[in-house]
């Protein structure tokens, strides 16, 4: 009784307020129906939630440039793209692309911008054969000043600074950072390896490269570091260094392992130093403005290049233009997918209509004997169905034949039935008619006979009667079914695959081209992307026009 | 039993029979006129082939056999939509996806009636079911009985000279079927319609009809105006099923001056009115109404049978009495009586003699 004259919160009879002892009476409740549903949720998040939110980001991930090329992209940040760049840009190119070629990732990159420029994978799958070759001018050159330069023992004594020398950690974590993100995995625990600080002050290009050699060595190949003679890349990175006039004067007060010897080769003539020629002179198509101006383009880590690709268009110099005609596929293909679905969908309804009428106003034994023949369909596999269409309308298949036989069609012209868009709104309309009946099914039986009586009562026709009160009744069976089975069109790849040939195929088999032959999986990301979104935007809009709330699958 | 072959007739069922399944007939030689401005009610149990009736009046069923005549016209084989009879169903069938001005305009649209025309009457008719102002509304905003109001409007609003009602009043509750019980007769006297009226309460047939049609197995048992009817049941199933009814089973012992004396089974002797035997001997079901048994025995006629009973329950239901008896060997007898000032109580397991007058007790076939 006093609860109706106290002002503030409404409390239980312990006197904590109603709503807190309510929440926690419910708890346990709620708990116990989580966890019913908790199979279901996970299943849902791993396998539907994670793959979409997967794709999206596939459609704009684009770090292997970055990732692989990380010198490159840096020297090319300050490059005008007026014409091929400079010395600096190809040494950088050098560097990545041989660490890319050890760990068997530069054909890799070579595909990946070969979606923006053909021939970008031949050239890259040539120069990093020819990386070898190009270095190894210099360790020829070294050897030949002093055979200390093919020890193994040598280069790590030399690199390391001797026993009590102190390290440069940081080159070494930041050489292991960049491994592992080109190798996409993690490593953990000791090279066995430290540059010496001194030495890597005075030779920082081949302090580098020996290095990443050493942590490769170490982690990838799983060798011991000392005994393994380094890469050709490490003696081109001392010719570059000896090459400074700062680093003879360095050497001179330097007294660590190598000393000698590298004063030595500091003073002996060295082959010059010349990426850029060397790199043309393995594939001319360095030389190419255009081939720099994509590996610029692509070098950040996100890009909308993709999603551009999906609707004709590209990324050029002058900024974003629609491809030329002949390159355009994707728009049409979308145009395509979007009419056959509609045709779909309205044979379906066409088609299907009826049948859920007389289902049901048919006393339940009959109507149970229909519902069985609707659902026959999903007891036969898809692929049998669909191979069932072709060898009806095939040109040499039943219905040809009978037309033939008939006087119909003359045997020289033969209808063109399959492997076109005709064949593919057949089959499909077949194979997803049972989805438009079944909600229609559903609506109708709850539309009471009473209501078609009432109307002839009032004076309708047969039609009249039809058309204002039970048409009307059974549009939201109509909309359910139609969302279901145009949803399910615009996304059908099977069935356009084997009857749909080249002009009766979905923008899905397009994507099913980019995941399987031409694993250009970012386009395909990007074209998935746009078919849901395509998808959520016609929801929406029928939301709006018809209202989601008149969608009944059934009751 | 029923009335045949009237020239007057407005609607005639002449020896209509009906069969769904072609084995068994629910609908057995029915012969039926109504005159014109009749309300007329048909009653029974479910099953009986009352709504078979009426949906083969409105069209919706075809009669097996027999004809059907609206002013004097055969209609077997015009399609409803052509009979121009308006129907009341059962759960009212209002178009959920029209409004009310649209739900009532539909029949004249259909008819193709003008514009204006179409909405003077839409309002005429809302307004005489009170409902002017609902107009705009879906079906689904409005409760029970507005629903039921807009149906009837519906069923009236293209001004039918006959309107069916199938059971119109079954979804609400008592209080508001008792108001729209007193409406719609009102209504239907007014507009001098004729209405058929199907249902399976007896007190809604007794309150509203100018006569009611007793349905039992597909053949009518008594057509009569409610008051003949029950005072007067033609037979056991009409007596049983119109109000509350004692029932004892004898034999006729004699029958003389339009009074039949009756041996009830344990050998009781009673007075009754003979309707359907003939002489002693026959078997018997004799009936008396609750409210027309007797307890005081000086209110009886002088020399009249009394039979012994006990008081087995008494139930106070405020404007009556109503007592439980063993008598006769049966312990289901009831009497009502009115709640006077000067009414005795009767207390349980008190021993009273019981009798009546032999014109309130009917002497009936026995089943």
């Amino acid at each position: 009784m006093s609860d109706t004259t106290q002002t503030g919160p409404v409390l239980a009879a312990d006197g904590t307020p109603l709503k807190r002892s309510l929440r926690r009476a419910l708890r346990a409740q709620k708990m116990r129906a989580l966890a019913l549903i908790a199979p279901l949720l996970i299943f849902v998040l791993v396998a539907f939630i994670a793959p979409i939110a997967d794709m999206l980001f596939r459609s704009v991930e684009n770090q292997i440039v970055g990732n692989t090329l990380p010198m490159t992209v840096e020297e090319l940040r300050d490059w005008d793209g007026t014409e091929v760049p400079d010395e600096q840009v190809f040494r950088a190119l050098f560097f990545d692309l041989f660490l890319a070629a050890e760990a068997k990732e530069h054909t890799k990159l070579g595909s990946r911008l070969n979606y923006e420029q053909s021939g970008i994978s031949s050239l890259f799958r040539t120069s990093g054969r020819d990386v070898g070759d190009i270095g190894e001018v210099f360790q020829d050159a070294l050897t030949e000043i002093d055979p200390a330069f093919d020890e193994a023992r040598f280069w790590y004594d030399m690199m390391s600074g001797g026993a009590e020398a102190e390290g440069n950690e940081r080159l070494l974590s930041n050489q292991i950072g960049r491994l592992e993100v080109l190798e996409a995995t993690n490593f953990s625990g000791d090279v066995d390896f430290v540059p010496g600080a001194a030495i890597s002050d005075i030779l920082p290009n081949t302090a580098r490269a020996y290095a990443v050699f050493a942590a490769f060595t170490h982690f990838v190949d799983e060798d011991v570091v000392a005994e393994e003679e380094p890469w050709e890349a490490v003696y081109a990175a001392l010719a570059i260094d000896l090459e400074d006039p700062a680093t003879r004067a360095a050497l001179a007060g330097y007294d660590g392992p190598g000393a000698d010897v590298l004063r030595r080769a500091a003073d002996a003539p060295l082959p010059p130093v010349d990426m850029k020629a060397a790199f043309i002179d393995s594939n001319k198509d360095w030389q190419r403005v255009g081939f720099w101006k994509v590996i610029k383009t692509y070098s950040p880590p996100y890009t909308t290049g993709y999603f551009l690709n999906a609707v004709d268009m590209e990324k050029t110099a002058e900024g974003i233009a629609l491809r030329s005609a002949d390159q355009r596929i994707y728009g049409i293909l979308f145009q395509r997918t979007m009419f056959m679905s509609l045709m779909i969908t309205f044979s379906c309804i066409l088609l299907g209509y009826p049948v859920a009428w007389i289902m049901a106003n048919l006393p339940a034994r009959k109507a149970n004997l229909l519902m069985i023949l609707v659902l026959l369909p999903f007891w036969t596999s898809l692929l049998v169905r669909t191979s069932a269409w072709k060898v009806m309308l095939q040109q040499q298949g039943v219905i040809n034949d009978t037309l033939v036989w008939l006087g119909l069609v003359a045997n020289e012209s033969r209808l063109v039935m399959i492997n076109n868009q005709f064949g593919t709104i057949v089959a499909m309309t077949h194979i997803l008619l049972p989805f438009m009946i079944l909600p229609m099914y559903s609506v109708m039986q709850t539309i009471p006979p009473s209501y078609l009586r009432a109307a002839k009562s009032l004076g309708a026709t047969n039609w009249t009667a039809f058309w204002r009160v039970y048409f009307p009744q059974s549009v939201p069976g109509i909309g359910a079914g139609s969302i279901l089975v145009f949803i399910l069109a615009i996304g059908y790849y099977i069935t356009p695959e084997i009857v749909g040939g080249t002009t009766g195929t979905f923008i899905s088999n397009r994507i099913a081209y980019h995941i399987s032959t031409s694993l250009n999986w970012g386009l395909a990301a990007a074209l998935g992307s746009i078919l849901l979104a395509v998808v959520l935007i016609l929801y929406w809009a029928y939301d709006k026009i018809v209202g989601i709330d008149n969608v009944k699958l059934g009751g | 039993m029923a009335d045949t072959g009237n020239n007057d007739a407005f609607v005639a069922f002449e020896r209509v029979q009906k069969s769904y399944d072609g084995e068994t007939l629910v609908v057995k030689d029915l012969n039926l006129t109504m005159p014109k401005g009749e309300f007329l009610t048909m009653l029974g149990p479910s099953g009986s082939g009352k709504t078979t009736c009426l949906m083969m009046l409105a069209g919706f069923e075809t009669a097996t056999h027999g004809e059907i005549k609206l002013d004097g016209v055969s209609i077997n084989n015009i399609p409803p939509h052509k009979r121009g009879i308006g129907m009341v169903f059962q759960n009212y069938a209002l178009f959920p996806h029209m409004t009310i001005a649209e739900n009532l305009s539909f029949p004249l649209e259909v008819r193709k009636i003008g514009r204006s025309d179409r909405e003077a009457k839409v309002r005429r008719a809302l307004e005489m079911v009170e409902m002017g102002g609902f107009g705009g509304r879906r079906p689904a905003q409005l409760s029970g009985g507005q629903q039921q109001r807009v149906a009837l409007a519906r069923a009236l609003v293209f001004e039918p000279e006959l309107v069916l009602m199938d059971e119109p009043l079954g979804a609400l509750d008592k209080q508001l079927r008792e108001k729209m019980q007193f409406e719609i007769t009102h209504l239907a006297h007014e507009l001098g319609i004729t209405t058929v009226y199907v249902t399976h309460d007896q007190t809604e047939a007794l309150t509203m009809s100018d006569r009611v049609a007793v349905f039992n197995d597909g053949k009518i048992q008594q057509i009569a105006p409610p008051d003949e009817l029950y005072e007067s049941p033609q037979n056991s199933f009409v007596a049983q099923f119109i109000g509350e009814n004692n029932t004892m089973e004898g034999t006729v012992k004699e029958i003389k001056d339009g009074l039949a004396v009756v041996q009830l089974d344990d050998g009781g002797l009673i007075d009754a009115k003979p309707v359907n035997v003939e002489k002693a001997g026959d078997r018997t079901l004799i009936s008396i109404r609750p409210e027309r048994v007797e307890f005081n025995c000086d209110r009886l006629r002088p020399g009249a049978h009394t039979l012994k009973a006990e008081v087995a329950e008494f139930i106070y239901m405020g404007d009556i009495f109503r007592t439980r008896l063993k008598v006769a060997g049966r312990d289901d007898f009831i009497i009502k009586t009115r709640n006077a000032p000067d009414q005795r109580r009767l207390q349980p397991g008190e021993q009273i003699e019981i009798g009546w007058l032999p014109e309130d007790c009917r002497a009936l076939d026995a089943p």
